[in-house]
């Protein structure tokens, strides 16, 4: 089947500002939206420029909007969503070219939470114990690729400085893993003014996570475990 | 731009972030990686990794290291494969220490499971030896090692691409020169040592498993500057990628119990390993299903089998199986707790690559001379640990074992040693290749002449292979790589060039497919993953050796290098 594939250009050598583009390509139903833009780039115009790596929704390279939704790429099928696919780069990031973005202040948000475990016991030979129930608080925020796709799609990352869903369920991560001893200052990180209080509820970031994470209920928990553990 | 570094690591996948957490804080580190970190393969690999913990029943090391030993069908150096079955345990320790979220046991004790090629008492039946995250263990690996060097402020240049490997007249590695992919500009990293940790390159065949970012970059330019690469011929298919996408089903799908089934619904790996049935190592699983399918015995006579799960209980298939549930039902529509699966054999690992010995060191001769200050560890290189045929869950252990070893060698390689001078104009090479992409004017397309590489690599240099279907592929090779002197690309502008990328990443592809089609072309005998048609026997007398490849000004010679036999005489290989 045809599709046209409407995509937002950015070249920062030759252009002032942002602009579409429309590409027809032939595809089938079942292809990914990655496989689309794979088609322009390699027999139409090989200036089009995306990050993409994996191409199964592992990688998390390909995040961007489509059709006004964050997605990965390759995770999308043209068969549900139509003839005409608008395709843009995420919000909230500075754009490098295309549908490139630059995720440093992602990462440094992601950086802040202490994604690490923090356990200075002297560890035993063999592993430390955790058991199956202790191992399932953690089973739906590990396994977050870290694609920024719930983060630029919160409204208030929009518009105010704030962790953000991504570093808050990697926060979560730690603080609910029964090895891990740095509760307390966890906590204080995420109970600060940019923290875990700026969300609304809004519910964009798990609509929009592609690894079906319940962000929002994490940074319920998170809310709920600092409320608990202060009073 | 200048920059110096005592050690420099190239690839910031399991093998190059475990080498950078024993390097960080001890001596001034840098890694350089074409993607952000945490996008590397390494995070796509779903089953587990394997150590011989012995929680779940009896195990020992030496059982696993006689399984990789006759996994790898007699090709693994048994030095190495004792080097890995043993500290598989102490690694797998050392993650689980790092936070890794291993899935447990009700005593909180790590949780194993069965998998390919693995057993108990050499051979008896298949044994609970592998470790894992649901199936995402890679992904897990990748997360866990990332976290621990943000903990070790280990400093990271993103999405730099390695253009070039710095070896002096008398050959001493003194560094890398990198392409900044966002600004364009050339970056020279003078260093003491230098590691490779590239991954590999799945990206020659059609239908493959691995990322599009796996174009054998370190093994190309390794090759390039004419360092030997080593038994290139033996490049692994995973029997389950789905059909036609190649996106890998975990093997775990059948260490839970799945069953591969013909077009008639047999369990046809009965007929081909009666013992571990299909569970069997990937080469054996791979051909099965290719003779399944030539003998008409594919699903409705097409090109592919079943992977049925349907007899599992839903519970598993949906949590210890969620991710690979979660591709079947993304990409097919359909759902693994009540439709079978339509699998098809998809590139996947490539067991050969750049020699090293046991502690990483780069090697360039059957005495295993080491090149001063060069490492190599991870799919990239060949240890060789994995021989002919690897089993699964070893490339995690290879990752871990090796890519820890490399970097504490190199510590001490960097606390010795002092920092070599750089060769007179270091990126001259870097910026001609550059320069000549971005200029040239030809009609031919990048995207074109990867397309038919890929395509006549799978026909003729995959899982069957014979002496005419190789020569065929040699001469195509010859046409590819004349093409490739005529190509011109769209986009010429330095920010984010990625048909720039792409264009050097079609030169490795050739470069690792000329060794593959070369070292394949000369092996006149069947062992492992490398099959000839022409030759099925595997032959111990003539064959019972290691391939090195080296491109020289009158074309690729081969050599051949003895395999280290320590504990196990090769034995004729049943399943």
């Amino acid at each position: 089947m045809q599709v046209t594939l409407r995509i937002q250009r950015f070249n920062p050598e030759t252009d002032t500002k942002p602009h579409y583009r429309e590409y027809t390509v032939e595809v089938e139903p079942t292809d990914r939206v990655l496989d689309a833009l794979n088609q322009v780039k390699w027999y139409q115009d090989g200036s089009l420029t995306y990050r993409r790596s994996c191409a199964h929704g592992i990688c998390g390279s390909d995040a961007m909007r489509i059709n006004g939704r964050n997605r990965l790429a390759c995770k999308v099928l043209i068969k549900d969503l139509g003839p005409k696919i608008t395709i843009e780069p995420l919000l909230g990031f500075k754009v490098i070219k295309d549908l490139v973005v630059d995720l440093e202040p992602f990462f440094a948000q992601y950086r802040a939470v202490m994604p690490y475990l923090i356990n200075d016991e002297p560890p035993p030979t063999r592993e430390r114990r955790q058991t199956p129930e202790e191992r399932e608080l953690i089973e739906d925020t590990s396994k977050c690729i870290l694609c920024a796709c719930c983060t630029s799609a919160c409204p208030i990352f929009w518009t105010t400085e704030w962790l953000g869903p991504a570093a808050i369920v990697n926060g979560h991560r730690f603080l609910f893993d029964s090895r891990d001893r740095a509760t307390e200052e966890r906590l204080a990180i995420l109970n600060q003014r940019f923290g875990v209080w700026r969300c609304r509820t809004i519910f964009n970031c798990t609509e929009a996570c592609p690894r079906g994470i319940q962000v929002t209920h994490a940074i319920e928990q998170v809310k709920r475990r600092i409320l608990f553990e202060q009073s | 731009m200048y920059h110096r570094f005592d050690a420099v690591i190239v690839g910031a996948g399991g093998a190059g972030l475990m080498a950078a957490a024993q390097l960080a804080g001890k001596c001034n580190v840098a890694v350089i990686s074409k993607l952000y970190p945490v996008r590397s393969h390494t995070g796509a690999a779903q089953g587990g990794i394997a150590a011989a913990l012995a929680n779940v029943e009896e195990d020992h090391w030496i059982w696993h290291m006689f399984d990789t030993v006759k996994g790898g069908d007699y090709l693994v150096d048994q030095d190495a494969a004792e080097v890995l079955a043993r500290e598989a345990i102490d690694a797998i320790i050392e993650l689980e220490h790092w936070g890794f979220p291993f899935n447990r046991l009700p005593d909180g004790r790590i949780d194993q499971r069965r998998f390919g090629g693995h057993t108990r008492n050499f051979g008896e039946a298949p044994v609970r030896r592998s470790c894992y995250a649901a199936d995402r263990t890679g992904h897990m690996i990748l997360q866990t090692l990332y976290q621990q060097s943000i903990k070790n402020q280990v400093v990271f240049f993103d999405e730099f691409m390695m253009l070039d490997l710095l070896l002096t007249d008398d050959g001493v590695c003194t560094g890398v020169v990198a392409l900044d992919i966002e600004t364009g500009e050339l970056h020279i990293f003078h260093a003491k040592a230098v590691l490779l940790a590239t991954g590999g390159f799945g990206r020659v065949y059609k239908v493959t498993s691995n990322a599009l970012s796996l174009t054998g970059d370190g093994v190309a330019i390794v090759f390039r500057r004419g360092l030997p690469l080593e038994d290139m011929e033996f490049y692994q298919f995973h029997p389950t990628g789905i059909y036609k996408l190649g996106i890998l089903l975990s093997e775990a799908c059948r260490g839970e119990g799945g069953i591969l089934r013909n077009g008639l619904g047999e369990r046809f790996m009965e007929r081909y390993a009666p013992t571990l049935l299909d569970l069997a190592p990937r080469d054996v699983v791979s051909r099965s299903i290719y003779l399944e399918i030539r003998e008409g015995r594919g699903v409705e006579g097409k090109d592919y089998v079943y992977l049925d799960l349907t007899h599992l209980p839903k519970e598993v298939i949906e949590t210890k199986l969620a991710d690979n549930t979660d591709f079947v039902r993304t990409y097919l529509g359909l759902d693994p707790v009540t439709d079978p699966i339509p699998i098809q054999p998809t590139a996947h690992y490539a067991m050969g690559g750049i020699p090293t010995d046991v502690d990483g060191r780069v090697t360039i001769d059957a005495q295993n001379t080491p090149v001063p200050g060069l490492y190599a560890a991870g799919e990239c290189a060949c240890v060789s640990v994995h021989g002919a045929n690897r089993l699964g869950t070893n490339s995690l252990v290879d990752l871990v074992v090796f890519g820890r070893r490399a970097g504490r060698h190199m510590l001490q390689f960097v606390q010795e040693n002092d920092l070599h001078p750089l060769p007179k104009e270091p990126d001259y090479r870097a910026r001609a290749e550059i320069e000549w992409i971005l200029e040239n004017e030809g009609e031919e397309k990048v995207a074109t002449i990867r397309t038919e590489l890929q395509e006549a690599m799978m026909a003729d240099a995959s899982v069957f292979r014979t002496g005419d279907g190789l020569r065929r592929m040699q001469d195509k090779l010859v046409e590819l790589r004349n093409r490739f002197t005529r190509i011109s690309i769209d986009d010429r502008s330095r920010t984010f060039n990625t048909d720039l990328v792409e264009a050097i990443e079609l030169g490795y592809l050739l470069d690792c497919a000329e060794a593959i089609v070369a070292c394949a072309l000369a092996r006149e005998e069947s062992r492992g993953a490398h099959y000839r048609e022409d030759f099925p026997q595997r032959d111990d007398a003539n064959w019972l050796k290691h391939t090195l490849v080296t491109r020289t000004s009158g074309g690729l010679e081969l050599s051949y290098k003895p395999v280290i036999i320590t504990r196990f005489q090769p034995k004729e290989r049943t399943y």
